[in-house]
């Protein structure tokens, strides 16, 4: 009996919390559709979302960029290693690399600052002073972390397709002396305009969910600082597993046709 | 409806825990009222069931003679606007310096422009005794007093017909309980507003109210004019204003056995 009431709780947290998060983003693109339109705070969070982090995309995108190639000239027993280096980076940096690791990157970064700064808010009573200041605060806090995310994310992964480009380069030119001019030619002629879109909608969907988590979880905190601390690391576990949930129905529905 | 805050038959339950029970509450124009209650007798409840923020499980609220449960925020805008709210912590808003933190709701329907609501900051801050120094210090820089009357200049600054005041002097040294509690009552005089208060604190209680309403248990069981609440002889009463642990009063987390008798 035990055992079934156990089963039975986790079932029906499932579908309470399935059911509180569809009308969350339900709400949350409500608040997107309609005005007022807050131009003021989707600046101040497209500085803090998309500019601050450039330098971890970028470091990520390029050490990545720099491994892969190393990993597919041994791997590839060194034959024609200019041509097959330089298209699997860029092929893989572009498709998958590029927008996951940065999403994934962006997730730790960012989903964990929205959480903790919306529950601090709501554990400190700032989001009923907002409501009772006839202030909708999907409108004030939600929709301009979403639309500056949503934003922000394809420009990132657009740079660290760029920058993990550039990583293989580097590793390709500096290590295993091959042919600069050669290995530029072999990625532009091989690489086509829709690997970079894929990625980049892609990003753009990674980006929604960064924030729509970090505010859904920072939203619905409870229990003072130790509901903040819990509210962050769920904010941060289930936009890392959605990213990645993501990526692959993504990666069906875009590559399988 | 006669009051400007008419509360009847209020419940409000979380899961099995039944926090109001039928909460009867009227509150005139003009009338500055005050509800006392120990720990979880369900006294920010009422006051976030009467703000929209939780809506009864069933009951009326009338504010201004709108019954406004079940109302969507849209619908209830025309009174909100005319609530001032001041939080036990003052909830004020971090990422916005003090100016901006007070003349919020004027910034947000764009009824004010920068220069209108850096004046009204300065004087509603001036209301409170506070300075134009003020002006561009960010929240997390003020002491617990401080960020309370910044808040307090808050709720008053767009003039509202009613102001909500939530446990104003709690954590406050016995100074600056006083400073607020003047100021409440300065403010509300000078706004001519209605009020509604709570607090556990009975310094708050004889500063400020005209009438004192005792919730125990998720019901109103007494209530009358501060000179009432002196002359009482109600068991429940005087073990709250006295500050006894022993009485018909049930602590949280244990009963008490009844040691004070008397009528009503």
């Amino acid at each position: 009996m035990q055992a079934i009431a156990t089963i039975g709780r986790f079932f029906l947290g499932f579908f309470s919390q399935t059911g509180l998060l569809t009308l969350f983003i339900v709400q949350a693109v409500k608040a997107l559709v309609t005005p007022p339109v807050y131009a003021r705070l989707i600046g101040q969070q497209i500085m803090r979302i998309g500019y601050y982090s450039l330098p971890v995309v970028a470091l990520t995108s390029f050490f990545t960029g720099g491994a892969l190639a190393i990993q597919i000239y041994y791997g590839g027993n060194q034959f024609n290693s200019e041509a097959i280096v330089s298209s699997i980076v860029a092929l893989g940096i572009t498709r998958e690399l590029g927008p996951v690791l940065g999403g994934l990157m962006v997730a730790g970064r960012v989903s964990a600052a929205i959480a903790a700064e919306i529950g601090t808010m709501r554990v400190t009573e700032q989001i009923d002073a907002l409501t009772t200041l006839s202030t909708d605060p999907f409108k004030y806090l939600v929709a301009p972390r979403v639309i500056a995310a949503t934003l922000c994310m394809p420009v990132l992964a657009l740079v660290a397709d760029i920058i993990g480009v550039m990583g293989g380069f580097v590793v390709g030119t500096q290590s295993f002396g091959f042919n600069a001019a050669i290995y530029v030619q072999q990625t532009v002629n091989f690489l086509q305009p829709d690997d970079v879109i894929s990625g980049l909608i892609k990003a753009a969907v990674f980006g929604f969910i960064i924030a729509i988590m970090g505010c859904y979880h920072g939203y619905h905190s409870k229990g003072g600082a130790q509901g903040v601390g819990r509210a962050t690391t769920n904010a941060v576990v289930a936009s890392s597993i959605l990213i990645l949930a993501a990526n692959y129905l993504m990666t069906s529905l875009l590559f399988s046709a | 409806m006669t009051g400007m805050i008419t509360l009847a038959g209020v419940a409000k339950a979380f899961g099995s825990k039944q926090v109001l029970q039928g909460l009867d509450l009227n509150i005139e124009q003009g009338q500055s009222v005050v509800v006392i209650g120990g720990s979880g007798s369900g006294k920010s409840v009422m006051l976030k069931s009467i703000l929209g923020l939780l809506t009864p499980d069933s009951g009326t609220i009338h504010v201004d003679g709108t019954q406004t449960v079940g109302l969507s925020r849209r619908d209830r805008a025309h009174i909100d606007a005319n609530i001032g709210m001041l939080f036990q912590n003052g909830a004020l808003f971090d990422s916005l310096p003090v100016w901006r933190n007070v003349a919020f709701r004027g910034l947000q329907d764009n009824t004010l422009d920068m220069q209108a609501a850096r004046d009204i900051a300065v004087t509603s801050l001036s209301q409170v005794g506070l300075g134009p120094e003020l002006l561009d210090v960010f929240p997390a820089a003020l002491s617990g007093g401080m960020q309370k009357r910044v808040g307090l200049a808050r709720a008053i600054a767009s003039k509202p017909d009613i102001i909500f005041f939530d446990e104003p002097t709690t954590g406050l040294d016995p100074i600056m309980t006083d400073v607020i509690n003047h100021l409440i009552r300065d403010c509300v005089r000078e706004l001519g507003a209605t009020t509604l208060t709570i607090t556990h604190d009975m310094t708050s209680v004889r500063a400020i109210a005209d009438k004192t309403a005792l919730l125990y248990q998720g019901r109103i069981i007494w209530q009358g004019t501060t000179d009432e609440l002196e002359l009482s002889d109600d068991p429940f009463l005087n073990q709250f204003i006295n500050g006894l642990a022993h009485g018909p009063i049930e602590v949280e987390g244990q009963t008490v056995e009844a040691t004070v008798t008397g009528g009503a």
